[in-house]
């Protein structure tokens, strides 16, 4: 056994293996300081809810509260294995500043009131809305985090209950363009890949994707392989060094905002090397002429030029994905949060369709989420779509939908796209929309703009909803806030980027008056008293299981089929994946197999939209370009994002996450092993950019855009010259200013702009025209980026840097294959093929 | 043959619709997606147009490539006037009915359009053809944007 200081070592101890074997199992393990195994009264089964990675793990429990955690060594996903999130992340739930009792808006201040009152409260205003101004008036901005029973119910009460357009999680803020690049290409969401891809590939492709940090373990299981027999190679698309370009094989670092021209680019090379596998091309997609044409310009040349790469690095990358025989490629924030977004992730699932790659071994797609139950918000139809990948656009989809809720198809809504979540910020601040009911997320500091953000929610005529466990920034400027519980105090399952389905259950309670989310719906259900067509109560459901056996129902025959899925069968054992059904009753490892698609008129989710205007397709259309299902290559040109560098704002601004925290560090940040990991928001500048700004390591810096100004001490990085980096994780709930800046500003969201992808609705955070200025020289206080990340310190100054430790509160457990290991029950790595 | 006067028409609409697209543009810039495809579109038309500017000294017609466009300052005065007055105020008609417009015109244009790649194709001109076959399809994207805008809008312009 390793004791290893999981601050300083993210991912902790390599446990080499060769492609093809399996991956071995390490047991990672951190218990509250001073106890033992023996102390623990019980473990309690469920999975990591600080990333999306779905890393099964049990909580260690004594005396009726959480103790600690250890990985589940059977589990398909982790293998045993923690990151630092999971290790310590836990803590909060215990911590004494909970949110334990309904609050009310009164005079400008919370005040404490009981459930009841609460409710009415909430209950009334809602039906003083519908009544006077209809469901247009209403709206719900949930989160990635929930449970999926707890977002089937929202989907539900929402959309045929109270009949309004206005759902939206922030899943729009992190995985909307990976739903929206997959419907586009395959005709439904669902990730087509698995972790085990990893196991098998020679190339591995990272575009925008630094998995190191938000995905920590499936990043260990690549190191895994990388430091084993016969490694798979690497290629990199980030404009920072990150841990993931330091282990690459090839490392592109393009201009901001120009992934669509890169992937033109790598298509164009594949194309005029006859790298493309033409069987699979003619057999099972349509649309290769016009891809093959709109690439035509896109040559090394051109691309080099608008990228800012070079040339021979864009041909050895376009060699890599051209001639791996098994290609996994991973998507993420750099490539999802442009004004191209969805543009540059389908040019990804173009790359895997030419050269054949799916649906086998090694031959994986994963268009990565951020959070832990995202894919839950899509699937449930938390994020406004229709539940179970149904097709609001397709008359047949809404009559079988209502045919399981048992209302009539005009009481869904369905006339157009659901509204996103920046179009919700739109109709609150034109007045059309008067309530919003914002479930764990924290828009006061996530959303971009965020001046206006908080004049649009703190608006008098405005009645704010918030429901979480901590009073988050957008909870303090609320009228209604409701404690919710947290993972550990409750029962729920959810599903992780590669569709495995978890169970997490109930440890201990939740503190004071702090109810799961489930039974606040349910008791708002109740109390709104919606109904079916034939009068009865519309949310028949009474708790979890209850909840989860409707879900099964509603999601029967779709492509995401969880029928052969219970509670006892995700107890125990490993996460399974779906689609789970009679025929798959183990689940489904790989979606896609021999070109399989769920992309016939028929079945499809969507149509389809323009990539470049976002228009949606007709059905007609769809059906005449795609009569018989197939995959669709679609073809986009770069077009430049519509804030450029200018002579006031000559340098691009790229914000992004840090290993060590997750969204706005409401958890995180009450972790004291994370906290002091990364306590405070810092700006990555280039050595370059220090050089002629005459800025050192520790100085205090300013970066100031059109919307704003942020203050934060220089780390000079690797970063590409001409780029800042910001993290977003930083607000103020911890600072004098509480819910805002009060002298001091260090959001990130202070200067990003109000922009987004039109085809996903995803905002754009990652290119916004900024200057950067010196305030004061160090006082010798270093800069709080952590050293293990890709905020590592190069240059003349790194080595006076101290690096990143934990010390002895950091210290967990490692349980390695030299070690005794459970042997009975090993992890099974996937379902039936 | 009367290609040059189906030039100079097409020349004359394309300008229009751009012109109408940034005056979409400039006065629902507090609706950013509105505010920037609007724009972007503009754009389109306004290659179009120097396109069609570039083909027309064949067909004896002089048209001003760079016919769309205004100046900078004024148009800078005019958005930030759109943002100061109407952010909170409620969605009007207005956008509707701007919308409706640029849809109707972008329709016509199509048109133009049409009737050009029919004479293109009698006298077996491809230059013309290919100028066609490639501002047409943006062109109709242009309508169709428009059309899927009104239909996200109308309903809440309308019931709320």
């Amino acid at each position: 056994m390793a004791r290893t200081d999981r601050i300083a070592e993210p991912w902790g101890t390599r446990t080499p293996y060769g492609p093809g074997e399996r991956w071995p199992v390490r047991v990672d393990q951190h218990l509250e300081e001073g106890l033992t195994e023996a102390d623990v009264d019980r473990w309690v089964q469920s999975a990591s809810t600080l990333h999306s990675n779905g890393d099964g793990l049990d909580l260690a429990v004594k005396d009726g509260r959480l103790v600690g955690v250890r990985g589940r060594a059977q589990d398909r996903v982790n293998h045993g294995r923690l990151g630092p999130k999971d290790l310590f992340g836990w803590q909060s739930v215990g911590s004494s500043d909970r949110l334990t009792q309904p609050l009310v808006g009164r005079d400008g201040r919370l005040v404490e009131t009981t459930w009841d009152e609460a409710m009415e409260l909430l209950v009334g205003r809602m039906q003083e809305l519908l009544a006077e101004r209809g469901a247009s008036a209403v709206g719900f901005y949930t989160t990635g985090q929930l449970f999926l029973e707890e977002y089937y119910t929202l989907g539900v009460m929402a959309h045929a209950g109270i009949g309004t357009n206005h759902v939206d999680g922030n899943t729009r803020l992190c995985t909307a363009t990976a739903a929206a690049a997959l419907k586009e290409s395959f005709g439904c969401d669902g990730q087509p890949g698995s972790y085990t891809d990893v196991d098998h590939a020679d190339v591995i492709a990272l575009f925008g994707h630094n998995m190191a940090e938000t995905q920590t373990v499936l990043w260990t299981r690549i190191l895994d392989r990388l430091a084993g027999p016969r490694p798979p190679q690497v290629l990199c698309v980030d404009p920072r060094l990150t841990p993931v370009a330091r282990a690459a094989t090839v490392h592109l670092a393009p201009r901001p905002g120009t992934n669509v021209a890169l992937m033109n680019g790598l298509l164009h090379e594949v194309i005029a090397h006859g790298w493309v596998d033409e069987d699979y091309v003619a057999a099972h997609t349509v649309g290769f002429s016009e891809l093959e044409r709109q690439v035509r310009e896109y040559t090394p040349e051109v691309v080099a030029r608008i990228c800012d790469v070079p040339e021979e690095d864009l041909r050895a990358a376009a060699r890599l994905v051209g001639t791996a025989d098994r290609l996994l490629s991973t998507v993420l924030q750099g490539f999802y949060q442009s004004h191209q977004g969805t543009a540059s992730a389908v040019q990804v699932n173009n790359l895997h369709l030419v050269r054949g790659m799916l649906g086998a071994p090694g031959r994986g797609l994963l268009q990565m989420n951020g959070q832990p139950s995202a894919e839950n918000t899509r699937e449930c139809g938390a994020d406004g779509d229709l539940a179970g990948f149904r097709n609001w656009s397709n008359a047949a989809h809404v009559a079988d939908l209502a045919r399981v809720w048992n209302v009539e198809p005009d009481a869904i809504p369905h006339w157009s796209p659901p509204t996103h979540a920046m179009q919700m910020m739109r109709y609150l601040e034109d007045g059309s929309m008067r309530m919003l009911w914002v479930q764990g997320t924290n828009p006061l500091v996530s959303l971009p703009e965020l001046n206006r953000i908080r004049s649009v929610l703190t608006q008098e005529r405005v009645f704010l909803v918030v429901q979480d466990i901590f009073l988050s920034e957008t909870a303090q400027v609320a009228d209604l806030v409701l404690p919710a519980a947290t993972t550990g105090e409750k029962t729920g399952t959810f599903t992780n980027v590669d569709r495995t389905v978890h169970l997490s259950e109930k440890a201990v309670e939740p503190p004071g008056q702090a109810r799961p989310d489930l039974d606040i719906f349910l008791d708002f259900a109740r109390r709104m008293g919606f109904r079916d067509k034939d009068g009865g109560p519309l949310v028949h459901w009474h708790d979890p299981e209850s909840a989860f056996a409707v879900w099964k129902e509603c999601s029967r025959g779709r492509p995401c089929d969880y029928t052969a899925l219970t509670y006892d069968k995700l107890r125990g054992g490993s996460g399974i994946q779906w689609p789970c059904d009679e025929e798959h009753p183990e689940g489904t490892e790989r979606l896609y197999e021999g070109g399989r698609f769920f992309a016939a008129p028929d079945v499809a989710e969507s149509y389809g939209r323009d990539l470049i205007t976002g228009a949606p397709l007709e059905e007609t259309e769809y059906r005449a370009m795609n009569p018989q299902g197939r995959a669709v290559l679609k073809a986009a040109r770069y077009v430049p994002p519509h804030e450029l560098p200018s002579e006031r704002f000559p340098l691009q601004l790229v914000t992004g996450r840090t290993l060590y925290h997750f969204h706005t560090r409401t958890r995180t940040g009450r972790a004291r092993q994370l906290h002091d990991a990364a306590p405070d928001v810092w700006v990555e500048v280039s050595q370059h950019d220090a050089g002629t700004h005459g800025l050192a390591e520790g100085d205090l810096a300013e970066v100031t855009t059109p919307r704003g100004r942020v203050e934060g001490r220089v780390r000079i990085s690797g970063i590409r010259p001409g780029v800042l980096f910001l993290p977003f994780h930083y607000g103020y709930w911890d600072m004098p200013g509480g819910h805002a800046p009060d002298g001091h500003s260090r959001a990130a969201n202070e200067l990003t702009l109000t922009d987004w992808d039109p085809c996903s609705k995803q905002p754009v955070f990652k290119t916004a025209a900024a200057r950067l200025r010196r305030l004061a020289a160090s006082d010798g206080t270093p800069s709080p980026a952590p050293t293990t990340t890709g905020s590592a310190p190069v240059g003349p100054g790194a080595a006076s840097v101290p690096p990143t430790r934990g010390g002895e509160a950091s210290m967990s457990d490692e349980l390695l294959p030299s070690d005794d290991l459970p042997t009975d029950d090993l992890p099974s790595d996937g379902g039936a093929r | 043959m009367r290609i040059g006067l189906a030039l100079r028409e097409l020349h004359r609409d394309e300008t229009e619709l751009a012109d109408e697209l940034l005056h979409l543009s400039e006065r629902h810039a507090v609706d950013h997606e509105v505010y920037h495809l609007a724009r972007d579109l503009a754009g389109w038309s306004a290659d179009h147009v120097r396109r069609i500017a570039e083909i027309a000294g064949r067909y004896g017609e002089d048209l001003d490539p760079d016919a769309v466009g205004e100046s900078g300052t004024a148009k800078r005065v005019r958005e930030r006037v759109s943002d100061a007055l109407d952010r909170s105020a409620p969605p009007g008609m207005a956008l509707l009915r701007d919308l409706r417009t640029v849809y109707t015109m972008a329709q016509g244009v199509s048109v133009d359009w049409e009737l050009l790649a029919q004479a293109a194709q009698g006298i077996r001109h491809h230059d013309l053809l290919d100028l066609t076959q490639h501002c047409h399809p943006e062109n109709l994207r242009q309508a169709r944007w428009a059309n899927a805008k009104l239909k996200e809008s109308a309903t809440q312009v309308l019931v709320s």
